[in-house]
This record gives structure tokens, C-alpha cells and sequence, in this order.
């Protein structure tokens, strides 16, 4: 038995207004070459000037994420020829990152698993090298320096993951806690968040690590699992007969569903890292580091924790319910206003999530407000309303945009309660249908059924359904 | 008629406020000269001669509207082509940048342009500012105004030798381990490298980022202090710029010097050429008549510095040039066989040997596995050779040194020879490494005819500057430029 070890290199994209070095924009999907200056072209004589804001922000990932914020760390050139790399080096840290030692957890096998952060560094992005799309695409390559000097964070993790589940789940999490930073949209199409992942398996119970890939391309959450998934069984194949692994990068291909080896000429890189004499060590006071650890937000863990504590809810609707921040926004202005909040987590994750997937859109932009929900759900509770009603009337909801009142009277939904009222249906009902009341009356009870769905039906579904059981033996005998 | 190219800053500009002549009279005085005379001196690349006289009548305007004529107003200035222009060819003197235009300005020339001066042109210098000659460009060398047989040194030979030869007023050089000093040296006139990160390193194209300096060239220590007041100063654009305010260097000029203690390593008298070395004791006994106190020190890690500055210069260069790879700008080989070959052609077909010599010695000391042995331990000795200055300048003002161990030699002498060439820089390397201020100034002539230039290099602390144009201009004034033989 082989067991597999995973370690994740993820890029994560942070959204400053500018880029990392220089004052253009970040802004993505603009016009090719047209969001730069002689700092991000690599022109000679320009020189690159720290962005504070980018080390605020990686700042916060880092502390988020449990490391120690180095008071001085330093940027290095990482040298390499490429054609979308206008200088000829990246800026980027080396041997004195922004921070180092972290930990992040994940659920492993049912249980919690703390999975090491070796470093969490910033660096400048290259520029995109289009091969595809043109007319003369066969024989050229464009290039779009837009995204040169966007600012990035690489978080390496340990190589703590042993199965492609975990590293599925470290990335989500990841994920989850940049977005509730707000340091990063964390687009992975539009490649905000990219992961490379350093795979090796082992005899079960080894004490040393086997020979490792470095897997690249892994542009989506699927592909990452598929990926891993894949060159665990290629690695454990090798080796089983007898084999051995050649470390190396390799691609991996989505459309085959294989990884590939890249030619490892291309990529036997010697980086010849040296410190960027253009800038200066990066120093980080204690008060900076204060400020931004008094700035972060309430983190997806301790907000699950919170939402058990605070709402009594199961524990795994509120992990659901704390995956996203403005899902677990939604569901706290709803509860408050609502006064509801297991009712509240059911609808939410339930039907107003189905809803909006239909109508694929995110939370934020749901046309139905916290409020406005929090008010159906009150008539609901009230007996105004039946949850199947309440569906009905959320989904009209949903298209207008009115509240539920206005919809309830527009199409008459209100629940019949009185029992004088819904008497008279089942008068009707009875006297319609001599054969099932005969039946009834024998003993088959069960004909019961078939009553309460034709009342319902003659009420289109407007009855209170416990009052219809009621009236019904009543009026039957 | 007087002749406009002889004048000082201070003399120009009275004569253009007295509007006994116009800066565009000034601009084509220099425009002519430069006509008949750059044949055979070759300083310039470019002549941007239609800017010059826009910007001349500029001045001219602004006199004639009784506004303030602005610290280098109507002064004609050469700019050595590492130094960008907006608008003008910036070639670095170098086939890979043959048709690169600057699409900005460099911090020190819109400061010099803000302060009114006119831009007479580009000058010649080694490639990408690698070399003690001028002979590496790209293009043509530079030939010495004091004998046309001999170099004007380098690697700024072009901007030395347009102030000495009167083709400009005054110029702006670039100097990594020497550059500025010793071509001043060579050619007779002051030129000054500043602490570094006194002067903007933005727009200046790099070779060796942290060495490299922006710096004056003129026949005056006054015409030296003026310009370099003018480009000195924090510049948000440059990082490595110091916020340290900048001194009213010329406040400083004129004031005595009695009582100042100068220091002379006997490190820097070995080896040297005699001529040199006479020179530079009949300066030192100057110095003694303006009160001065000589005192003889030791900087024990000298002998390493050559060895320490050309890893750390041709390590940063190496990275610094990776950028000229024939994809964005700049020369193109035609007809690549891929993306390798485009690299490879580009590289081979644009740059000349000295600068494939140092790419290569640079890529080589941080190559994983020879980091630690060279670049890393490169650095530990720049930072001893750092320490022998400031324990030094804990017991003296200043540090009185000749600027090259020799004269000006012969075009193509020691072209074949790069490690002797390397070795003669051992003089100017040491400030560079340290990070401090140096100037050199003329210190008499050799005794052979023609009569060759000799340069004495005065060092000083960190961002004491105007201490050492104080004791420059106090050696001017006593007659120290022309010390006889």
C-alpha cells in the first residue's frame, strides 16, 4: 500500500487598486497593453516603488493563516527569459519572505487536521502570453502586459495533505478565508487563484518522503482533484513495478486527463536568486502589524463556532452557512430580522440557494433581501403561510422583487385557517364523492388522504393543512 | 566676440541677464563648435540640435518677460546616453538600443530642465557604461581633447571630454565604479559622484543598481556644486534616493579650509605611475599651505575591493540586462529559429564583448552553487571595505587619493588586456563600494608633450558633500589645477 504526500504552492491575487511596483491599474479585461507605464513594461532606467497596500493585504492572508509576520524581510530577483517577463527577472521573495510557520485547518476523515504553512511571500505577476485567437496565431505569439506587476502571494503549504480530498478541502479553505479577507476575488477562470501541487507517495507507515512531481495547470478545484488523483495512481504504478519516479513538472492535460512531463530542459531552472537592489529590505513595525491584525474580519472557523454557539444550529449548516461571508451575512440579517434562525437556515440553504443557482446568481445579488425573507419566514411561522405556499410565493418573490405580502395579495395565497371555511369545501367534497366516504367509513382510513389532497386541490393549497385533518374527521364521522 | 563656450555657469548667466547675449546665442556658439569639432573628439551620439535652440528661445523668453532665470538657465548641458531624454534616441552606446527613443525623462534631467538648462545632446561612452575608455561603444570611440591618440577615459568619456573640450558647459555622467572620476581625471576637468542615493537613480539605465550614480561634470568645482544641487534630492520614483535634505552645496564654497584633517591611505601611493604620484604630494602640500593637517591612514581591505566590485557589478548587470532580449524593444534578430534562437541572436548581434564578458562572469558568481562562494562573500568584504572608510573618517575629514595609478593611454593600448584595464579602476571602486561621496579635480599635467591631465579624487563621509566641494574649490582657488610638473 502506497500513501500519498501533497503539498499545495497556491497563488492567490490580491485586489489593490494598483499594482505592486507602480501606480497603473489591475483592473482585468481591459484593452491589451493598455494598463501600463516604463515601471511594469520593464523600460530601461525604470525602477519599481513598493505598493503599501499590497503588504497590508499580505499581510492580513498571512496572519489569517496563523504565520509570523517577519519584522524584515526582502525582495529578490528570480531570473528568467520568457517573453511576457519584461525585465528579464521577477521580483519576488526568496530566503527572507513576508512571513513563515503557519497553519490551516481541514477536515480529514471526519476530524480536524492542521495542515502546515511553510511561507506566505509576496511577488509581482507576469505579464500573459496569448498564443491563441488571432488570425495569424500558426506562427505568432501577442503578448499583454495588463497583468505585469499585479500583485501576488504564493502560500506554500507543508507537504501535510494525504489524499486529493484533503487537498481539495485545503484549497476551498483557503479559498473561503481569502474571500472573507476581501484581499482577493479568488477567480480562478480569470486566474486570481492558482495552485501548482508537489506530489509523492510512500510505502504506508515511511518515514521519508518518495521522489516528487510538481503537478502545474491545475486551473479548477475539479482539476486539482482529478490531477492529483491521477498522478497518485501513475507514481504508485511505477513504483509497484519497481519502477522508479523521476522528479520533474509535469502539466496537467484536461482534455486527455493526464498529467505530462514537461521536457525538463526547458525547466531546468537556475533561478540565480540574488536581492533586488532597487528596493529596500521591507521593514514591518509592530504597530503596522497591530493595526492589521485589529483589521481582520471574524474567520470562517470562528464563525461557524459562533453560529452553533449563537443560533443553535447544526453544526453542518453552519459550516455551510460559514463557507461563504456574505452567505453567513445573509443568514445573520435574516435571523435577527426574522427572529427565526433555524427557520432561517433552512430556507436559506434550502430554497433561496436553489433559487438563485437557477437563476445563476450569487448571494449578493439576490433579488430578495434579508428583510424581505425574514418576513416570509415570519408568516410562515405565523401559520399564514405553508412551507409549500412559501415556496410559491418566494419564488414570485424572487421574479418581482415585491415583498411577500404584496404577492400573497395580488394572487389571493393566504392560508384558510377558519375552520367555518374550509368546512364548506369539504361539505362540497363529501357530498360529491358518496363512494370514498362509504370506504371511509369501513375502516379504510387511509382514504383520509385522498380527501385532505382534494381539499387542498379545491383550495389551491391555500388550506392549513392541519385544520383540513381536523375538520375532516369531524365531518366525515 | 567673446567665445560663449569658455564661460562658467556664473559668468554665462550674467552676461544673458544683462542681456549682453541671448541663450540662443549662446545654444548655436555651442551647436558650431560642436560642428567643427566633434569630428575628430567624437563626444557626442546625438546632437538634438533643433531642441536645444527651442529650448534656448524658451529661456530667452522667459528673460524677456523679466522672470528669474533659474539655476542652470540658459547653461548648455551634455547628458551621457544612459541617461534618458523623453523624445530623444537613448542608445547606451550600444547596437542593442540603436533605435530605442525614450519614452520619459530621467528624474535628474527633468530637475535640469526645470532649472532652465539646454540640452545640447547624448554622449558617447562604453557600452552600457562597462569600461575605463570609452572604447567599448557600440559605435565609435571617443578620442581625448588634450591628445586625439589617447582615450578620454571612461566609461562617461563622452561627457569628459565635451566639458573639456568646450562642447558643453557642463554634463551629466553616470558613475558605477569610476566612471565619472576617472574620465574627469583623464580629461582634465572636475567631476563628482555623490553619496549614493543622493541623486534620483530613475530613468538612468541600469548596470549595476547598487553602484550605480547619476553625476556632474565641469570645469569648476562652482559649475559642479550648481549642478549637482540641482539633481540631488529624494525622489519617490527611486527607492534607494535618500531622504536626507539636500545642502546649499555653493553656500559652502569660499569658506576656509584651515584646520581640516586629510587623510592619505598609503594603500592607494603603491604601484602607482611616479608622475601621478608627484602630482598628487605637490596637491597634498597645497593643502598643507591652506592649513590643512595630512595624515597618513590605512585601509587594509583595498586589495580586495577589485575582486569584491567586479562580482557584485557584473552579478547585478547580468540580471539588470536580461531585459534587452530582443521581444519588447530594441534590436530584433531577424529571422529567428524560435524563442531560444530570437534570445540567443538578439544577445550575440547586440552586445559587444565587454558586456558579454561581464553577463557571463555575473551569471557564473550566482549560479547556484557559486553564490555563497562569490556573490555572498563579495558582500561581506563590501561591507569591511564600508568599515575601513567610517573607522577612517572617524579620525579624518577627508581622504586625498589620485584618481587613476595612470595617465591617459593610448586608443587600443589595452583593448587585449581586460584585467588590466579592471585593475587601474582600483582607486575610484573602493567609494563606490562604500557608498561614499568622491570627487576628482585636476591636479596638474604629466610632464611629456603634449602635457597629459592628472586627476586627484577627494573622498568624504556619507552625504558630506559640500565638504568636499569646500575643500575642491579651495584647492581650485589656490591654483591647484595647475600645478606645474
Amino acid at each position: 500500500m502506497y500513501e500519498p504526500v501533497i503539498g499545495l504552492e497556491v497563488h492567490v491575487q490580491l485586489q489593490t487598486q494598483s499594482k505592486i511596483f507602480c501606480s497603473c491599474s489591475t483592473r482585468f479585461g481591459d484593452p491589451p497593453n493598455t494598463n501600463v507605464c516604463p515601471v511594469c513594461l520593464g523600460l530601461p532606467g525604470a525602477l519599481p516603488v513598493l505598493n503599501r497596500e499590497a503588504v497590508t493585504m499580505a499581510m492580513k492572508a498571512a496572519l489569517a493563516l496563523n504565520c509570523a509576520v517577519n519584522p524584515r524581510s526582502r525582495f529578490a530577483r528570480k531570473n528568467y527569459f520568457y517573453p511576457d517577463l519584461p525585465k528579464g527577472y521577477q521580483i519576488s521573495q526568496y530566503d527572507e519572505p513576508l512571513a513563515e510557520h503557519g497553519w490551516l485547518e481541514i477536515e480529514a476523515n471526519g476530524a480536524r487536521k492542521r495542515v502546515g504553512i511553510t511561507r506566505v511571500h509576496l511577488e509581482e505577476d507576469a505579464g500573459k502570453s496569448l498564443h491563441e485567437g488571432f488570425p495569424d496565431s500558426e506562427t505568432k505569439s501577442y503578448i499583454d502586459l495588463n497583468r505585469s506587476g499585479v500583485p501576488l502571494i504564493e502560500i506554500v503549504s507543508e507537504p501535510d495533505l494525504r489524499s486529493p480530498e484533503e487537498a481539495y478541502d485545503y484549497l476551498t479553505r483557503l479559498k473561503t478565508i481569502m474571500l472573507y479577507l476581501e484581499v482577493s476575488d479568488c477567480n480562478m477562470e480569470e486566474g486570481s487563484l492558482r495552485c501548482d501541487a508537489n506530489v509523492s507517495v510512500r510505502p504506508s507507515g515511511a518515514a521519508n518522503f518518495g521522489v516528487k512531481t510538481e503537478v502545474k495547470n491545475l486551473n479548477s478545484f475539479k482539476f486539482l482533484q482529478k490531477a492529483l488523483t491521477y498522478e497518485i495512481e501513475r507514481q504508485t504504478r511505477i513504483l509497484e513495478s519497481g519502477g522508479a519516479i523521476q522528479q520533474e513538472t509535469r502539466l496537467w492535460d484536461s482534455r486527455e486527463q493526464k498529467t505530462f512531463g514537461m521536457r525538463s530542459k526547458e525547466f531546468a531552472h537556475d533561478y540565480r536568486y540574488f536581492p533586488e537592489p532597487d528596493l529596500l529590505p521591507l521593514e514591518i513595525s509592530a504597530s503596522w502589524k497591530e493595526e492589521v491584525a485589529r483589521s481582520l474580519p471574524e474567520l470562517p472557523d470562528a464563525r461557524r463556532e459562533r453560529l452553533v454557539r449563537e443560533y443553535q444550529l447544526p453544526l453542518t449548516d453552519a459550516d455551510q452557512l460559514a463557507s461563504s461571508r456574505p452567505l453567513a451575512d445573509f443568514f445573520e440579517a435574516t435571523a435577527r430580522a426574522s427572529k427565526e434562525p433555524k427557520l432561517a437556515a433552512n430556507w436559506i440553504l434550502s430554497e433561496l440557494l436553489y433559487v438563485l443557482k437557477e437563476a445563476g446568481r450569487e448571494i449578493t445579488q439576490s433579488p430578495v433581501s434579508p428583510e424581505r425573507l425574514a418576513e416570509l419566514l415570519r408568516l410562515i411561522s405565523e401559520g399564514k403561510l405553508s412551507g409549500r405556499m412559501g415556496k410559491d410565493v418566494l419564488g414570485e418573490m424572487f421574479r418581482t422583487g415585491k415583498p411577500a405580502s404584496a404577492v400573497m395579495a395580488e394572487s389571493q395565497l393566504e392560508q384558510i385557517t377558519d375552520p367555518e371555511k374550509i368546512a364548506a369545501v369539504i361539505r362540497e367534497i363529501v357530498a360529491a364523492n358518496p363512494k370514498q366516504v362509504e370506504q371511509y367509513r369501513k375502516g379504510k382510513t387511509a382514504t383520509l388522504g385522498w380527501f385532505v389532497g382534494q381539499v387542498m386541490k379545491a383550495t389551491r393549497g391555500q388550506a392549513n393543512p392541519q385544520v383540513v385533518q381536523e375538520t375532516l374527521k369531524k365531518e366525515l364521522g | 566676440m567673446p567665445d560663449w563656450t569658455e564661460l562658467t555657469i556664473n559668468e554665462l548667466q550674467s552676461l544673458l541677464t544683462s542681456r549682453q547675449v541671448s541663450a540662443e546665442e549662446v545654444t548655436r556658439a555651442h551647436l558650431e563648435r560642436i560642428a567643427s569639432k566633434d569630428s575628430e573628439i567624437r563626444a557626442y551620439l546625438t546632437v538634438a540640435e533643433e531642441r536645444a535652440l527651442e529650448q534656448a528661445r524658451a529661456v530667452d523668453r522667459r528673460l524677456a518677460a523679466g522672470e528669474p532665470l533659474g539655476p542652470l538657465g540658459g547653461v548648455p548641458v551634455a547628458v551621457k546616453d544612459v541617461i534618458l531624454i523623453r523624445g530623444l534616441a537613448n542608445t547606451c552606446a550600444s547596437k542593442m538600443l540603436e533605435n530605442f527613443i525614450a519614452p520619459y525623462s530621467a528624474t535628474a534631467v527633468e530637475r535640469m530642465e526645470q532649472a532652465g538648462a539646454i540640452i545640447l545632446g547624448k554622449t558617447n561612452c562604453d557600452e552600457f557604461a562597462m569600461g575605463s575608455s570609452t572604447e567599448n561603444s557600440g559605435f565609435y570611440p571617443t578620442h581625448n581633447p588634450h591628445d586625439l591618440s589617447r582615450v578620454p577615459g571612461g566609461s562617461s568619456g563622452g561627457s569628459a571630454a565635451a566639458v573639456a573640450a568646450r562642447l558643453a558647459t557642463v554634463a551629466l555622467g553616470s558613475d558605477t565604479g569610476g566612471s565619472i572620476r576617472q574620465p574627469a581625471a583623464f580629461c582634465g576637468v572636475v567631476g563628482m559622484m555623490g553619496t549614493y542615493g543622493r541623486v534620483s537613480r530613475y530613468g538612468l539605465v541600469a548596470f549595476a543598481s547598487s553602484l550605480d550614480h547619476i553625476g556632474p561634470f565641469g570645469r569648476s568645482v562652482r559649475d559642479v556644486a550648481r549642478l549637482l544641487g540641482v539633481i540631488a534630492g529624494r525622489d519617490p520614483r527611486d527607492s534607494t534616493s535618500a531622504d536626507v535634505p539636500v545642502e546649499n552645496y555653493e553656500a559652502a564654497l569660499g569658506r576656509p579650509v584651515t584646520g581640516f584633517k586629510i587623510g592619505v591611505p598609503e594603500e592607494y601611493f603603491k604601484g602607482l605611475n611616479p608622475e601621478i604620484g608627484d602630482n598628487i604630494q605637490k596637491g597634498l602640500h597645497l593643502f598643507g599651505r591652506l592649513g590643512c593637517e595630512i595624515v597618513p591612514i590605512r585601509l587594509p581591505h583595498t586589495e580586495y575591493a577589485i575582486a569584491c566590485y567586479y562580482i557584485i557589478c557584473t552579478a547585478e548587470a547580468s540580471s539588470n540586462l536580461a531585459r534587452y532580449d530582443g521581444v519588447r524593444y530594441g534590436l530584433r534578430a531577424p529571422n529567428p529559429a524560435g524563442l531560444r534562437d530570437l534570445y540567443k541572436q538578439t544577445r550575440h548581434q547586440g552586445f559587444g564583448p565587454e558586456v558579454k564578458r561581464r553577463i557571463m562572469l555575473g551569471t557564473y558568481v550566482l549560479s547556484s552553487g557559486y553564490y555563497d562562494a562569490y556573490y555572498l562573500k563579495a558582500q561581506q568584504v563590501r561591507a569591511l571595505i564600508t568599515r575601513d572608510f567610517v573607522e577612517a573618517f572617524d579620525e579624518v575629514d577627508a581622504i586625498v587619493t589620485p584618481t587613476s595609478p595612470i595617465p591617459p593611454f593610448k586608443l587600443g593600448e589595452r583593448l587585449n588586456d581586460p584585467l588590466q584595464m579592471y585593475l587601474a579602476d582600483i582607486y575610484t571602486v573602493t567609494a563606490s563600494l562604500a557608498g561614499i561621496p568622491g570627487i576628482s579635480i585636476p591636479c596638474g599635467t604629466t610632464r611629456g608633450h603634449p602635457p597629459l591631465p592628472v586627476g586627484m579624487q577627494i573622498l568624504a563621509r556619507h552625504f558630506d558633500e559640500a565638504r568636499l566641494l569646500q575643500l575642491a574649490e579651495a584647492f581650485e582657488r589656490e591654483g591647484g589645477f595647475h600645478i606645474h610638473p
